[in-house]
């Protein structure tokens, strides 16, 4: 009976715990929890992961209220202790597992950096990144219509504002953020940026700093643990094809196919 | 010449209230640099050197600053090696207060804020009164994660790590004293969090409590006239971009 990690890699804080236990070699089990499919298969209803949930506009949207907002995943089990909330989950891993110093490193003031990224991540990053996959996907998935065009309008100018923050105030000329090496602070962005690229919306695109710095991140993690972690939410698409097989649904409205076509094959080809 | 270190605070907000609450009682010797919010303090050129954030809290130790309150609260815990209740080197009980110092953000601090915006800043600048429907979704949105705080962070304890007070039980109080600076009284008919209240109030010190609250609890007295003019637009627009969002 070790470690438990309850994850759905659709969600971006799972992610984060995914990549660093694997990445130190930390062992557990990997507990599926499947949220959004049971979302999507309007089954009981189900946990979200936390990303804030926009407001679909008038509240006439019964797909909405699929969908409960109390965080489930993702959730760590050691033998009788549980323990919710990513960075706090991060953290225990890695005190417990004693893993190598600069994911959190002993300096108080490159340890200070990390927290602070870590801090200011939940209200400005997390609280836009999320909302792209509500509003490209799973809203118009629930209600059988498309949000306006302002929606996402606004939240990708949330995006926006957040991400150049991010680079001046952040990352800066350095190639992660406390300096030369990764730490926690990448690992928790990272993830949360990869929802909106998953969706359509690729942050990355004029970006070239932040593509670089994204380069480097999925080399330290090692690119495969990284593509694998990302997987689903890269192929977004057919997974929920996939859901809708299970039972008989209308087409969902999804983003253009130009926009979402083989979002997952375009990374896999940059990645020469 | 900056020797030392200096916390940039204005006491009406939540994070700044811990952090000075927390120096204080431990002890640590600081320098009160006032930035007043409401004077537009945070946005001068002088105070983006300390953090181009542009928000309080904020410290500078030599030519290290840091921003964010629970960053700053670490920090100061590692560096003056405070007692251990207050960040426990227990394992689990240090994951617990990680785990209430992340949830808190989006949810007792975004609601306990957006009630105080909503009923007191956002009525004082644009002159409109509030409407009775829009407090009480506000307040049942608070209602909601007050219930969640105490059925899942604070349980039977008598605080959110067990038998002591730590950093998470600071950081709650503080942000639940917003509303109550907004008129809402939320201990009143919840006995086990009133009970909570006095015992962290008791374990940081009473006068010490009501100093640093002083201000935020004369919040109805709060006018616009006390806002630099020039900021007044800035500051409605920038508060009804946050009403909406949380």
């Amino acid at each position: 009976m070790g470690l438990e990690l309850y994850l759905d890699l659709l969600s971006q804080p799972c992610r984060s715990i995914y990549i660093f236990a694997r990445s130190n070699n930390i062992p557990f089990e990997f507990k599926q929890v499947e949220l959004f499919k049971d979302s999507v298969l309007g089954k009981k209803p189900a946990a979200g992961s936390g990303a804030e949930q926009p407001r679909a506009g008038p509240s006439n949207s019964e797909g909405a209220g699929k969908v409960n907002l109390l965080k489930k995943v993702p959730a760590l089990k050691d033998g009788d202790f549980m323990l919710a909330e990513c960075t706090a989950i991060l953290l225990y891993l890695s005190r417990k597992y004693n893993t190598p110093d600069h994911w959190y490193p002993s300096d108080i003031q490159k340890r200070a950096q990390v927290d602070e990224y870590l801090s200011w991540h939940h209200a400005n990053i997390r609280a836009n990144a999320p909302k792209t996959m509500w509003i490209k996907v799973l809203i118009p998935l629930f209600t059988g219509q498309p949000l306006p065009s302002e929606k996402l309008q606004e939240v990708m100018e949330g995006l926006s504002t957040s991400l150049k923050q991010f680079e001046e105030r952040f990352l800066q000329d350095k190639a992660f953020i406390i300096g030369s090496e990764i730490s926690l602070a990448d690992l928790v962005a990272i993830v949360e940026l990869m929802q909106p690229v998953g969706v359509g919306c690729d942050v990355f695109e004029d970006r070239p700093r932040l593509m670089e710095w994204r380069r480097r991140v999925e080399d330290a993690v090692g690119k495969e643990l990284f593509f694998q972690a990302h997987e689903m939410i890269l192929n977004i698409k057919e997974v929920l094809l996939k859901w809708q097989a299970l039972q008989s649904m209308p087409d969902p409205h999804l983003p253009s196919s130009s926009a979402q076509t083989s979002t997952a094959q375009n990374y896999r080809q940059s990645q020469k | 010449m900056g020797m030392g270190l200096e916390l940039y605070l204005d006491l009406l907000s939540q994070p700044c209230r811990a952090l000075y609450i927390f120096a204080r009682r431990n002890n640590i010797p600081f320098e009160f640099k006032q930035v007043e919010l409401m004077k537009g303090q945070h946005r001068t050129e002088e105070f983006r050197k300390v953090n181009a954030l542009m928000k309080v809290p904020a410290l500078r130790d030599g030519s290290f600053t840091l921003a964010e309150s629970i960053a700053i609260l670490l920090y100061l815990v590692r560096k003056f090696k405070t007692p251990d209740h207050w960040y426990p080197s227990d394992l689990q009980k240090r994951a617990r207060v990680d785990e209430y110092l992340s949830w808190q953000h989006v949810n007792i601090r975004g609601k306990g804020s957006k009630l105080f915006l909503t009923k007191v800043l956002l009525p004082m600048l644009t002159g409109q009164p509030l409407s009775p429907e829009k407090l009480e979704a506000v307040t049942e949105e608070l209602n909601v994660v007050l219930k969640q705080f105490e059925e899942k962070f604070l349980q039977d304890k008598p605080f959110i790590a067990g038998s002591e007070i730590s950093l998470a039980d600071l950081v709650a109080l503080v942000e639940l004293m917003q509303p109550v600076g907004a008129g809402y009284d939320l201990f009143e008919e919840r006995p086990k969090l009133a009970a909570w209240y006095r015992r962290v109030e008791e374990a940081v010190g009473k006068q010490l409590f009501q100093e640093a609250h002083e201000g935020i609890l004369n919040a109805k007295n709060l006018t616009a006239d006390k806002i630099a003019p020039e900021l007044l637009e800035h500051f409605k627009h920038q508060l009804l971009k946050q009403a909406s969002q949380n």
